[in-house]
Formats: C-alpha cells, sequence, structure tokens
C-alpha cells in the first residue's frame, strides 16, 4: 500500500463528500439532510486539514476547520429550530410534505 | 330742417321696430298688453314721417350712402363693396307718410277690432314688424336691401295672414301667400343678379347712370327689366300670380287693409315706378299686358263674389293692374297717384268692411247682410264716400287718378296704334266694371231690408276707435288734398311734385311699343284729358246705374239674368278656375315632381347608402374572419407555445430544494466536461 499520502486524504474526503451529497438529494426526512449536510462540511474540513498539512502552511487550515465546526454548529442549531418549527406546523419532518408555497 | 331730413329717415324706420320689440319681449308685462305704446309710436311715426315730407318740399332730394361691408378681389364681379343707404325723394317722402297714416289708423282700429284676442300683444308687435319692413322697402336707395326688405315684408305679411293658424283656411292662405311670393321673388332675385354682373352696383342711380351709358342694353336689358318685375307681379298680386290675395283675406280685417290693400301690394307698383326709366320697350309692353290683363280678370271676378272681403280683394288687384298699367304705358307719375289715392280709399273700404263684420260678429257673407245703413250710419257714409272713389266720381280723388290714367291709355293707343287700342278699352270697360260691382256690394250691404233679421237686430254702430280711422281715411279720399281743381289734378302739388321721369331709351323702339319723349307724351294726354273724362264719367254712370237697377230697384230679375247666362256666371263665380288650373298643372306638375325625386330618393339614393351599407356589412364580415382565424389563430399559436413550453419547464419547477440541488450537481458535472 505505500505511505499514507495527499491523494488519499482527498480519496476519503471525495467519498464523504459524496455520501453527504447523495444523503442531501435522497433522503426525505429532514433530520437526515441535515445529517449530509454535516458529512459535507466535515468533507471539506478533511480537505482543509490535508492541504494545510502537505503544502507547509501551518495550521491556517486548522484554523478555518475550526471556524467551519463553530459554524456547523450554529447552523446545526438553526436549522433543528427549522425543522421543530415545520414539525409543529405540518406534524411530519417529511420534506415533500411540506409544499405548501408551491401551489 | 338739414337735421331733419338726415336722421329722422332712420328713426322713422326704427321706431316701429321699437314697438315690435318692446311688444315682444315685454308686452305681456305692459298694461293692456301694450296697445297704447304701439298706437302712441305709430302715430308719433307719422308725424315724424309729415315732417321729414315738409323737409323734403323745402330742401329737395337728399341721399345717404355709407359702405356696407366690402367683399376683397374676387373673379365674380370687379367692385367689391356693397353699400347701403336711403333716400328721400318725391316718392319715397310721399310712400312714408302713406304707409305711417295707414299703419297708424290701422293700429288704432285694431285696438277694438282685436280685443279680447289672446294673441293680442303679439298681433301688434306683428304690425310694427310689418310697418318697419314697409317703411325699410320704401326708404332704400338700393335694389339689393330692397330685396331685403321686400322679404321682412312677405315674411310679415305671412304671420298676419296666418295670425289664427289654429284653423286651417288661414294656414293654408298663409302657405299659399308665401309660396306664390316666392314664385316672383325668383324672379327678381335673378333680376337683381343681371343687373350685379353686368353694372357692379346696386343702387338706383349708379343702375341708372350705367344703363344710359349702354352698360346694358339689348335683350339683357330687356331681360332685367322683366325679371325685377317679376318680383312685383308676385307681390302686388298681378296675373298670372295673383291667386293668394284672395285667399290673403283669411288674415285680420285690418291686416288686409294694411298690408294687401294700401302697402304691401303697393312695393309692387313702388319697385315698377322706381325701375320705370330702366324698362325697355319690350319690357313695358310686358309690364302694359299683365297690368291690362290683371285689370280685367280680377274686375269681372268681382261681379259675383259674395264674401265681402272677397269682392274688395278683387278689386284691389284690379286697381293694382290698373296701376301697373299707367306705368307700364309711360304714366308713372299717374300710376303712382293712383297708388296713393287707392292706398287711402282702399284702405278706408276694408275697414268699413272690418266694422261691419265686426258689428255682425263676424259674419261676412253679404248674402246674411242688407239694411245696415240704418244700424251702422258713419260706416255707410264713409263706406260711400270711398266706394265713390274707387268708381271715379267727381269730387273724389279716386276720379283724379283714375281719370289721368284713362286719359294716358288713350295716348298711349294713338302713338303705337294697331293691337294697343285694346288698352284703353279694356280700361275703360274695367272702369265701367268697378262702378258696378263696388255699388252691387254697397247696395246688399248697406241698403234694402236686412236679410238676416237675427243678426240685424244685434248689429249697433262700431265704437270711436273703429269709426276715428274710417272717417279720416274716407276724408283723404276727397280732391281738396290732392289739387284744388275738382276735374283735373295736373294743377294739384301732387302732380307737380311727382313728374314723370324721361326714359332712358328714349326713342326706343321694341316690338309694339315706341317710347316717346316725355314732353311730347304729355302734351297727347292733355289733349286726351276732357273726351276721356267724358266717357269714363259716363261709363261710371252707366256702371253705378246698372247696380241700381238690378240690386235696388230690382227691376230686372238679377237671378233669372244669372240663370241665363250661368256657364259665364260660373267661370266668374269661380275665379276663372284659376285655383283649378293651377291645382291641375304647378301644383300637379310640383306634386309629380316631388314624388319623382322622393322616389329617386327612396330608390337611389337610399339604395346607394343601402348598397354602400352592404358592402361594409360584407367587408367587415370577411375582416372579422380574418381576425378571428387569422389573427386569433397567430395569438393564440403564440400563447399555444408558450403554453407548450410552460408545460415542459414547469415539470422543473418541484419547489423542491433536492431537485434543484441535482440539477446543480448535474450542472456542474456537466460544466466541468465542458470546459476540462
Amino acid at each position: 500500500m505505500g505511505e499514507v499520502g495527499l491523494q488519499h486524504y482527498l480519496i476519503l474526503s471525495a467519498i464523504i463528500f459524496g455520501f453527504g451529497l447523495y444523503a442531501l438529494i435522497s433522503r426525505r426526512n429532514a433530520i437526515l439532510v441535515l445529517m449530509g449536510i454535516e458529512l459535507i462540511l466535515n468533507a471539506a474540513n478533511i480537505n482543509l486539514i490535508a492541504f494545510s498539512k502537505y503544502s507547509g502552511l501551518g495550521v491556517d487550515g486548522h484554523v478555518i476547520s475550526v471556524f467551519v465546526i463553530i459554524l456547523a454548529v450554529a447552523e446545526a442549531a438553526i436549522a433543528l429550530g427549522i425543522i421543530l418549527a415545520l414539525y409543529t406546523n405540518y406534524l411530519t419532518v417529511n420534506l415533500d410534505e411540506a409544499n405548501t408555497m408551491k401551489d | 330742417m338739414e337735421f331733419a331730413i338726415k336722421y329722422l329717415p332712420l328713426v322713422i324706420l326704427l321706431i316701429p321696430l321699437l314697438s315690435f320689440l318692446i311688444l315682444s319681449f315685454f308686452g305681456r308685462r305692459l298694461p293692456r298688453q301694450g296697445d297704447w305704446l304701439a298706437v302712441s309710436l305709430l302715430f308719433i311715426d307719422l308725424a315724424l314721417s309729415i315732417v321729414v315730407f315738409i323737409a323734403y318740399s323745402t330742401l329737395g332730394k337728399y341721399s345717404y350712402t355709407i359702405d356696407w361691408f366690402d367683399i376683397g378681389s374676387n373673379p365674380f364681379s370687379s367692385p367689391s363693396k356693397f353699400t347701403i343707404g336711403f333716400v328721400i325723394d318725391e316718392i319715397s317722402a310721399i310712400m312714408l307718410v302713406v304707409v305711417n297714416t295707414i299703419s297708424a289708423f290701422v293700429h288704432l282700429f285694431s285696438v277694438k277690432y282685436m280685443e279680447g284676442d289672446f294673441k293680442y300683444k303679439k298681433y301688434f308687435a306683428y304690425l310694427g314688424f310689418f310697418t318697419f319692413s314697409m317703411l325699410g322697402l320704401v326708404l332704400t336707395n338700393n335694389v339689393l336691401l330692397m330685396y331685403v326688405f321686400w322679404e321682412l315684408v312677405g315674411v310679415s305679411s305671412y304671420l298676419l295672414i296666418g295670425f289664427w293658424y289654429e284653423k286651417p283656411a288661414p294656414q293654408e292662405a298663409a302657405k299659399k301667400a308665401f309660396i306664390v311670393n316666392r314664385i316672383g321673388d325668383v324672379g327678381f332675385l335673378l333680376g337683381i343678379m343681371i343687373i350685379f354682373f353686368t353694372i357692379g352696383s346696386f343702387t338706383f342711380t349708379d343702375i341708372f347712370e350705367q344703363v344710359s351709358a349702354g352698360a346694358l342694353q339689348g335683350k339683357l336689358l330687356t331681360a332685367a327689366g322683366i325679371l325685377l318685375f317679376c318680383g312685383a307681379i308676385g307681390k302686388s298680386a298681378q296675373f298670372p300670380l295673383h291667386v293668394w290675395l284672395p285667399d290673403a283675406m283669411e288674415g285680420p280685417t285690418p291686416v288686409s287693409a294694411l298690408i294687401h290693400a294700401a302697402t304691401m301690394v303697393a312695393a309692387g307698383v313702388y319697385l315698377t315706378a322706381r325701375i320705370f326709366v330702366m324698362l325697355s320697350p319690350d319690357a313695358l309692353t310686358f309690364v302694359t299686358f299683365i297690368g291690362t290683363i290683371t285689370a280685367f280678370i280680377s274686375a269681372t271676378i268681382a261681379i259675383t263674389q259674395n264674401d265681402i272681403k272677397k269682392v274688395l280683394a278683387y278689386s284691389t288687384i284690379s286697381q293694382l293692374g290698373y296701376m301697373i298699367m299707367a306705368i307700364g304705358i309711360g304714366a308713372m307719375a299717374v300710376g303712382f297717384f293712383h297708388l296713393v289715392t287707392h292706398a287711402f280709399f282702399k284702405a278706408c273700404l276694408f275697414l268699413t268692411a272690418g266694422s261691419v263684420i265686426y258689428g255682425l260678429h263676424h259674419v261676412q257673407d253679404i248674402r246674411e247682410m242688407g239694411g245696415l245703413r240704418r244700424k251702422m250710419p258713419i260706416t255707410f257714409y264713409t263706406f260711400l264716400i270711398a266706394t265713390l272713389a274707387i268708381s271715379g266720381v267727381p269730387l273724389t280723388s279716386g276720379f283724379l287718378s283714375k281719370d289721368s290714367i284713362l286719359a294716358a291709355t288713350i295716348a298711349f293707343a294713338e302713338i303705337n296704334g294697331g293691337i294697343t287700342y285694346l288698352v284703353p278699352i279694356t280700361a275703360f270697360l274695367v272702369a265701367g266694371l268697378t262702378a258696378f260691382y263696388m255699388f252691387r256690394l254697397l247696395i246688399i250691404t248697406f241698403l234694402g231690408e236686412p236679410r238676416n233679421k237675427e243678426k240685424f237686430e244685434h248689429c249697433k254702430e262700431s265704437p270711436i276707435q273703429i269709426t276715428l280711422p274710417l272717417i279720416v281715411l274716407s276724408g283723404l279720399s276727397i280732391f281738396i288734398f290732392y289739387t284744388p281743381n275738382p276735374l283735373s289734378a295736373d294743377a294739384g302739388w301732387f302732380l307737380n311734385l311727382v313728374k314723370t321721369p324721361q326714359s332712358l331709351l328714349v326713342g326706343a323702339k321694341g316690338a309694339i311699343y315706341h317710347i316717346v319723349d316725355k314732353i311730347e307724351f304729355s302734351e297727347l294726354v292733355h289733349h286726351a284729358h276732357y273726351p276721356a273724362m267724358a266717357l269714363s264719367l259716363l261709363i261710371a254712370g252707366t256702371g253705378i246705374l246698372f247696380a241700381y237697377i238690378l240690386y235696388h230697384w230690382k227691376k230686372v230679375d238679377v237671378d233669372k239674368i244669372t240663370e241665363r247666362i250661368k256657364p259665364i256666371y260660373n267661370f266668374s263665380l269661380n275665379k276663372w278656375y284659376f285655383d283649378e288650373l293651377y291645382d291641375k298643372t304647378a301644383v300637379a306638375l310640383t306634386m309629380v315632381l316631388s314624388r319623382a325625386s322622393a322616389w329617386f330618393d327612396n330608390k337611389i339614393v337610399d339604395g346607394m347608402v343601402n348598397g354602400a351599407a352592404y358592402v361594409t356589412k360584407m367587408t367587415s364580415f370577411f375582416s372579422g374572419k380574418f381576425d378571428n382565424f387569422v389573427i386569433d389563430g397567430l395569438v393564440n399559436l403564440t400563447a399555444g407555445i408558450v403554453g407548450f413550453f410552460g408545460l415542459i419547464f414547469r415539470k422543473f419547477q418541484t419547489g423542491k430544494i433536492q431537485t434543484y440541488v441535482m440539477f446543480l450537481v448535474f450542472g456542474i458535472i456537466v460544466l466541468y466536461f465542458i470546459f476540462r
């Protein structure tokens, strides 16, 4: 197998991004969509840290990923609030059924 | 005096108009509906016109002209200025007095006669309007303005004939008068056009100047003269347009006295007298024969009429024919003299007839009268004086004027010879007929026994407002007002003031007419004077005698004579069947023409309109189809295409984030492959 290099990280990151994207697109449940978004963000974090490590940029990537994590937390809090509001209105978290603006 | 002749004519003209305006607008609010105002204004007018007459006799002729309007340069007439103005000469000064005298006394008469009529103030307003128009006609020095007033006179005559328009007969009479007059007026207008195109001016002095300079001559001059005279034929009720005047008697009787006996019908004679100097020999022949024929026809009709006003109407036509004839034969001054004397005694006759009608409560048929002399002495004696005047008995004004005319006819026949001897023969015959029918009227109406006892019992003499005009007008029928010599008017002021002017075409010869110098003519007239007088006295005496024999002493049974000459009697009674003749010819022709033009209107013109409508309808039908199918089709096609694409594209608009994200990813992948 050889030594773990940059492309391994990138492949891992791409796989996680793919999963996240798949979850984002295909899931009907809002919670699961949110989880897909988290996966995409973490894939990005992996990328940031990997580039940081292999390009001699110090800890810049780490710092940015910490920011991303913080943002993800905030985002998750807001998104969960929205989902809660959605649930109180529609008694479901199925995104397909929350379609009153379509008509 | 200077002032009087300069400004008073306008004041005289406008006073009756003022009366008309005041009565029209404020009559209802004035006490007694303003009749006192109309009457007093007219008497003021009369006084002023006498002042003007006196001013004229000291100062002489006065004419005043101002520019009216300017039509600028144009291809139709060389001078472009139109003028208006008035002239005070011997004819217009006398006419002013005559018109105002009769108008004023007719106003006074009407106060009682029209009492209680519900259009009382309108009546006086119309009278004022008529007087205004007539005075304008008399005063103007301009043939165009004369035409304007001529028509105004016609309108006021129409209004007054049809004054009782609630009844059908006055309506018809008013229409008839108006339409028949219009026929003559067309000729008048054409004559004015000829004058304007050849001479380019409307004032009489300019016209005469140009005619004597030869600007208008030959056949065109004859045509102009005859056409102008056509106006007189209509207005003065000459043959063949005389049919309106007897019908016009449907109007109130004072109106008949004012308009249809004394003033308006004299307008035609006045016009003929004005244009006398420019009439060519042939035109004068025409004038003479029209006048003679008219005098004869209407005298024969008057004999058999039974309506008191109809007899007087036909006698008026006959006397008007006399005046026209006198002017035609070249004795303009005596023709005009007869106009003036006739105006007074005929107005008097009509007003006495009005008095009789008033006394008998609107009976006009003389067969219901008789014996009225005892009940209405003043009316009788005034009627008698006027009848003597019209019959040509000495000591009356009618004698003087009629005698001068008869002398002139003899002189005329001596000059021209041949067929023109018919003129004096007819004139003398008409003089006899006039005396006969007037005395027939007098005898049947006033003498003998009353035929309708009941009416007779209720009859009484008319009040002073009616008898005063009668007395004044019959007084004016006495010779002393015209000449000191009861047998000849030559020494009187009238014929010294009014002289026959020298014709502009002296020496000209027509087919049968020769215009001679006026001095030569007057010598011949003078020569013929005494034979004419003797003959006319004899003939008038015979006429009166026959009337007495037939109707008073009843020596011969009138009915038996009537029975024996039934066809002639009926011919006269039915007015020579002129109305029937016109009904069958002119009226029928007009009806045919109007039907034809109605048919043309209904079928051709309406057909064209309907055809155009049909074409439009068809066009619009097709353009409607085009709109519906082609234009709307294109629009709908566009809409359909848009809708079709909409149907496709709406599939993508699911409203789901996830779908969009999927498209996004798909798009990114595609872009990646494109820009790689």
